[in-house]
């Protein structure tokens, strides 16, 4: 009954029983439990990879009236594994003046970047890596390392074109790095605590995108950015760029990147989940935890249902629009927030959770108008002053010349 | 647990480190790199004596976190304008080495 | 010696070697490389301290900022792909010479002070003392003069910053 309920917390009971029976210290027991949960998170999470795969495949596809992998195993399923047997028996190539050790390290920081994430985010009741307290703040820190692989890789390659990839593709992350971080305050704010598990037991009551749907929008947007995913995928533009900073990687280092990618896609939504749609809170999640895995993953599929849905319709962002949008538009809408959720919260203390929460929700929806209105503002007199008369004249002379040259 | 004195000689040590590399290097972003290592030494030595602090009081204390921040922000003003600065000297020279940039000698 | 004394000796070591490289990496792109790891390394060093906040915040401004800014000026101030010639001024020896006095000096006089020896035992707890600096940075009491200047100063640096590097088009020529 106990394994039916909380089947991960009963083998990790029985686990680390196990190991204090070996007679061992308690120290050690501690950091072989640890590692030995490190290793089977990272490989399920690189394993799962296949199917994410497979499944961000088929519904593009399906975006795209196409029938997406079909041919291996029932529905395509087995696409992944035969592309993964494919890219390991590819040839590992090495371009000439690259720096070894820059070029090697890189995917392999791709891949610890995203994995290193998992160790914070609570994955049900009793299935949390490491409490730390000040948990937010680490899944932000650790995006660095991802940067710097980006770098490595870029610079490692000795290709000029992977290098302006790479340095594309860190402005961008540095960039969308500032409203990801001002909008993850709100539900520091809002629940009191960095820490990731805290954040979850404080939406006990309510979801934060219910009180926040404005940093939800902006953590959105932002962490769309942060994983490089269409409208954001300016280093893959392919007609300027060669696909970016991984051109001159083959073989298994390719296929590093590819799943750091597609993993990072998914943990990003995960992330959300747990910061904005309560993680693995639910009914019941509490007495049986094994539920609230199953919460979390659900809620994770759903926003990364729609990152997909993002990929599949949006078109691509130019570079000044994207750095627009980023720091004319996300930057001071969050600092905005901030200050609105703070003043708010700061008069409502008294007021019950309910009313608390439509005050907020209240806030929110008004700076997201005044923010769509300015936005109207500032595109119809850009579209004023970009289209005066003068060009116009010059059309009709010209033609008139033309006419009359004929 | 672990002495006090690790962490100061540790500190020492990569501020030393640090002050070599700011006045032996020649490439003005090599100089930067090693204000960095000095500010981290700075940084080390405050934690340090922050936790020695906080025990032998035994009550809230806060004033070394809080020069920490400080020193994180000034390293964070200092390296945007360093760098800033040797761009831009690198855009006029088109060098980054210090001993090459003699512009007020004549 | 128990297990956090030899985290914090690895830490320590992995710090100082890679700091040794810093100063002495003929490849500026290599001595960028090496910050990065002695920034990781003092990251560590603050979690033996018990600050777990000032570790992040290390990772997040240093790695995730100021050593991507230093790459990416090594990057742009760099003349051929290979850094030619010697990195390090002719008078080092005296460099070295000051920098070892120092480092003397410094720990010659920590170890006439009596606290010198003092064993680091462990904090109550680490989340309160995040809260009590929060506070602390905000009340007028503590630092909230000093926490504003530094606002200022981190705008007049952004700003400042980005007045000097703007590529203006009389510079070209001039």
């Amino acid at each position: 009954m106990d394994f039916l309920r909380d089947p991960f917390g009963f083998v990790i009971q029985e686990y680390t029983g196990w190991l204090g029976g070996l007679g061992l210290p308690a120290v050690w027991v501690d950091i072989i439990a640890k590692l030995t949960g490190a290793l089977v998170l990272a490989t399920g999470a690189m394993l799962f990879v296949v199917f994410l795969i497979w499944y961000e495949r088929k519904l593009i596809g399906r975006i795209q009236d196409r029938f997406g992998p079909n041919r291996v195993g029932p529905w395509g399923i087995f696409q992944p594994v035969a592309d993964m047997l494919k890219i390991f028996t590819k040839e590992y190539i090495t371009p000439i003046g690259a720096d070894k050790f820059a070029y090697n390290l890189a995917p392999i920081l791709a891949v610890a970047a995203v994995l290193l994430l998992w160790s914070v985010l609570p994955l049900s009741v009793t299935v949390v890596g490491t409490d730390l307290n000040v948990g937010l703040l680490f899944l932000v820190a650790v995006g660095g390392l991802g940067e710097m692989s980006y770098i490595l890789a870029g610079w490692g390659s000795n290709n000029k074109y992977a290098l302006l990839g790479a340095f594309r593709l860190v402005a961008q992350l540095i960039s969308y790095e500032v409203p990801l971080v001002l909008s993850a305050l709100v539900p520091v704010m809002l629940a009191g605590t960095l820490s990731v598990n805290g954040i979850v037991q404080a939406q006990e009551s309510v979801w934060f995108i219910v009180a926040a749907p404005a940093a939800a929008l902006i953590f959105f947007i932002a962490s769309i950015a942060e994983i490089g995913r269409s409208p954001f995928d300016l280093i893959e533009a392919e007609s300027e760029l060669v696909a970016g900073y991984n051109i001159e990687y083959s073989g298994l280092k390719f296929g590093m990147f590819f799943v750091a990618e597609f993993l990072h896609a998914f943990t990003v939504s995960m992330i959300f989940a747990t910061v904005f749609l309560g993680g693995w809170q639910g009914p019941g999640a509490a007495e049986i935890p094994v539920l609230g895995f199953v919460y979390l993953m659900l809620k994770t599929f759903v926003v990364y249902f729609v990152t997909i849905l993002f990929r599949g319709t949006l078109p691509r962002f130019r570079i000044d629009q994207m750095m627009n949008l980023n720091w004319k538009v996300l930057t001071p809408l969050s600092l905005a927030l901030i200050m609105a959720m703070a003043i708010v919260g700061g008069l409502t203390r008294e007021l019950p959770v309910f009313w608390q929460v439509i005050a907020f929700l209240l806030v929110n929806l008004l700076l997201l108008g005044a923010t769509d209105q300015l936005m109207r503002l500032s595109q119809s007199r850009k579209t004023k002053s970009n289209l005066p008369m003068q060009p116009l004249r010059k059309v009709l002379t010209t033609s008139t010349k033309h006419g009359a040259g004929e | 647990m672990i002495p006090l004195a690790w962490y100061l000689i540790f500190s020492a040590a990569l501020f030393c480190i640090g002050l070599f590399g700011a006045l032996a290097r020649k490439n003005a972003v090599a100089i930067l790199m090693g204000v960095e290592l000095m500010l981290n030494a700075v940084n080390v030595n405050l934690i340090a004596f922050w936790h020695y602090y906080a025990q032998v009081r035994s009550a809230p204390y806060v004033h070394g976190l809080a020069f920490t921040t400080m020193v994180f922000v000034v390293a964070a003003a200092e390296v945007a304008v360093g760098l800033a600065l040797v761009i831009s000297a690198y855009r006029r020279r088109q060098t980054p080495v210090v001993d090459e940039l003699t512009l007020l000698k004549g | 010696m128990n297990g956090l004394q030899v985290v914090f000796l690895l830490a320590a070591l992995v710090s100082l070697f890679s700091a040794a490289m810093v100063v002495s990496a003929r490849r500026m792109m290599h001595a960028a490389l090496w910050l990065v790891l002695t920034l990781m390394g003092v990251a560590v060093i603050f979690v033996t301290l018990q600050s777990s906040f000032f570790a992040v915040v290390q990772v997040l401004v240093y790695v995730g900022a100021i050593a991507i800014l230093i790459i990416f000026s090594v990057m742009l101030t760099r003349r051929v792909m290979e850094d030619h010639g010697d990195q390090i001024l002719p008078g080092w020896r005296a460099a070295g010479l000051v920098a070892g006095l120092l480092f003397a000096i410094i720990v010659g006089f920590l170890a006439l002070w009596q606290g010198f020896t003092t064993m680091l035992v462990e904090l109550p707890a680490d989340a309160d003392n995040l809260l009590d600096l929060g506070q602390a940075l905000v009340s007028p009491q503590g630092y909230a003069l000093p926490f504003e200047l530094a606002s200022v100063l981190l705008v007049a640096a952004l700003i400042g910053a980005i007045t000097i590097a703007v590529d203006r088009k009389e510079d070209q020529h001039g």
